[in-house]
């Protein structure tokens, strides 16, 4: 048996059951990620939610999900049908593509890559994509007006974005997700965590994930009462399943990466309890429900104040961060808090 | 043939098949879209020749980026395209021959490449065993971080020359004052007034 798992036939087989099982657990939790999310919103409006499907509703999702494929893809004359197709296609593929470098423990990660930072960068870079070849194929103006306003809008976060996670990098010396949370283990618990010297970036990194994934406060792109669903107007059953299951798989993306950058991804809060990827999964969980909160709390963005706050806020407070963490991890202050540089590459 | 092989055939076909499209397209939307098929299969390219760093910079700067500018301008240009055709038939013989002209530099070029003497003191010296990030970083930051920095500088020239030349300061529009709009105190915008029933204010 071993002898048959060293053939490239044997690691084809491994590598397909390993993916299976990443992706079985991304659409596994996306399932009650959405359930979830709707709870909690209905929860901060004293409404019940999703009921009647299921124990609690809990199958809600999966009715959902099972009405949105047996409806009929209607794609309007005048799109243009390649395109409009492979909007959805690409905005799903994409973000199912970064869990590939996410590790949920020390040795739990399906491609353990040198640069697994910046492929999680580069991947939410291309997410941009769907938005706006979606909004472009239906040929329609709504839909174009919100892809307009969600590129502007992701590439804008992106910028305080890549800065903030510099920061970690410099902090660490290495862009593996591997080393920057064991540059997080130590003696001391959740005292360890980045979220310690790192702490005003963790709120603009949280801010920066909200916007970059189109979600609420600043669901400009698909705003209702502007611009009906943004670029999602002209998308029905399964194309539409797809772009609505991609923008939560970015969500809860995100969530792994506060948790692996400030929150230190599986190790435990008190150094007694053994570390495990049950950790990563809670404190995930924990992020994902701040984020419904925020949904629940907040009203929606000004377009202006957004593109202000991302420009004229974000982008300078990070970038004199950046500065400062490049200082004080050089010269070792604050007794060494910013360089941990043993642990790393 | 090994995975390597394979993986570097797929990448250099859809390369080719991506940069043909480009040009072939008849909707500069989908010459964009076929632009960054050629840029993913390069990045893939280079992720083979162990070149990560670059691989994810050619991702994040040229599809992330760049690309997007592209489309951007692309979709809101009113473009043509009966119009265009036509310009591309008026205009086709010379393109072909220059490419040619290219093409025939380039082979005589690399027919009769040759290093000259003692390039061995010229050349960047060898990466060492840690990881090409790291590498590239001691190259770039330590040994040529004049000449780094020069290049930073032009493109900030170049960046505020670009600003400075389209930048019109229109003073007859009306501007939000921002601070202001924040500042405002709710109790001295507005009153509540109690209205009795029949008698209004």
């Amino acid at each position: 048996m071993n002898e048959f798992f060293s053939t490239n036939l044997g690691i084809a087989v491994i590598l397909l059951a390993q993916t299976l099982a990443v992706v079985g657990f991304v659409m596994i939790s996306l399932l009650f990620l959405v359930y979830g999310d709707r709870k909690i919103w209905a929860a901060v409006q004293m409404r019940r939610g999703p009921n009647v499907v299921g124990l609690f509703g809990m199958l809600q999702t999966v009715a959902d999900a099972l009405k949105y494929v047996f409806k009929e893809i209607i794609i309007p004359a005048g799109a243009d049908r390649p395109v409009f197709i492979l909007a959805p296609l690409v905005s799903f593929v994409l973000a199912m593509l970064a869990w590939a470098v996410i590790p949920f423990n020390s040795t739990w990660v399906l491609a353990d890559i040198n640069v697994a930072l910046l492929f999680v960068f580069a991947v939410s870079s291309l997410e941009v994509y769907g938005v706006i070849m979606g909004g472009w194929a239906s040929n329609s103006k709504y839909p174009f007006l919100g892809s307009l306003r969600s590129a502007a809008q992701m590439i804008s976060y992106e910028v305080s974005m890549g800065l903030i996670i510099i920061g970690v990098i410099i902090s660490t010396g290495s862009m593996n997700f591997g080393d920057i949370v064991a540059a997080q283990n130590g003696d001391l618990g959740l005292f360890n965590w980045y979220f310690i010297p790192h702490f005003p970036m963790v709120f603009l990194f949280f801010i920066s994930a909200l916007a970059e994934t189109n979600r609420p406060p600043f669901d400009l792109p698909e705003a209702e009462s502007e611009l009906v669903a943004g670029y999602q107007v002209e998308y029905s059953s399964t194309p539409f399943l797809l772009f609505m299951a991609g923008e939560y798989i970015a969500i809860f993306l995100m969530c792994a990466l506060i948790t692996l950058l400030f929150f230190g991804g599986w190790t435990s809060p008190l150094p007694f309890i053994a570390d495990g990827p049950v950790w990563m999964v809670g404190k995930m969980a924990i992020f994902f429900f701040l984020i419904a909160m925020v949904k629940a709390l907040v009203p929606r963005y000004r377009y202006d104040q957004l593109m202000r706050l991302g420009w004229k806020v974000f982008l300078p407070f990070s970038l004199g961060w950046v500065v400062f963490v490049a200082f004080a991890a050089k010269f070792g202050w604050f007794w060494g808090l910013f360089a941990r540089w043993t642990v790393g590459g | 043939m090994g995975i390597a092989e394979l993986a570097f055939y797929t990448f250099s076909m859809s390369t080719l098949i991506g940069g043909t499209f480009t040009v072939v397209s008849r909707n500069p939307v989908h010459s964009v879209l076929w632009l960054i098929l050629a840029f993913l299969s390069a990045a893939g390219l280079f992720v083979l020749l162990g070149a990560e760093f670059v691989a994810m910079l050619l991702i994040i700067v040229y599809v992330g980026a760049v690309a997007v500018l592209f489309l951007f301008v692309v979709m809101m240009l009113d473009v043509d395209f009966a119009e265009l055709k036509a310009e591309m038939a008026k205009y086709l013989p010379l393109g072909l021959l220059i490419g040619v002209i290219v093409l025939m530099q380039l082979m005589f070029a690399l027919g009769v490449w040759d290093y000259s003497s003692g390039y061995e003191d010229r050349v960047a010296a060898a990466i060492g065993s840690g990881t090409n990030t790291a590498e590239l970083g001691a190259i770039i930051y330590d040994e040529y971080i004049l000449i780094f920095q020069l290049s930073g500088l032009i493109l900030l020239v170049a960046m505020i020359g670009a600003i400075v030349l389209t930048l019109r300061h229109r003073t007859d529009v009306k501007r939000q004052d921002v601070v202001a709009q924040m500042m405002r105190d709710p109790a001295k915008a507005m009153e509540l007034k109690n209205v009795k029933p029949g008698q209004g204010l």
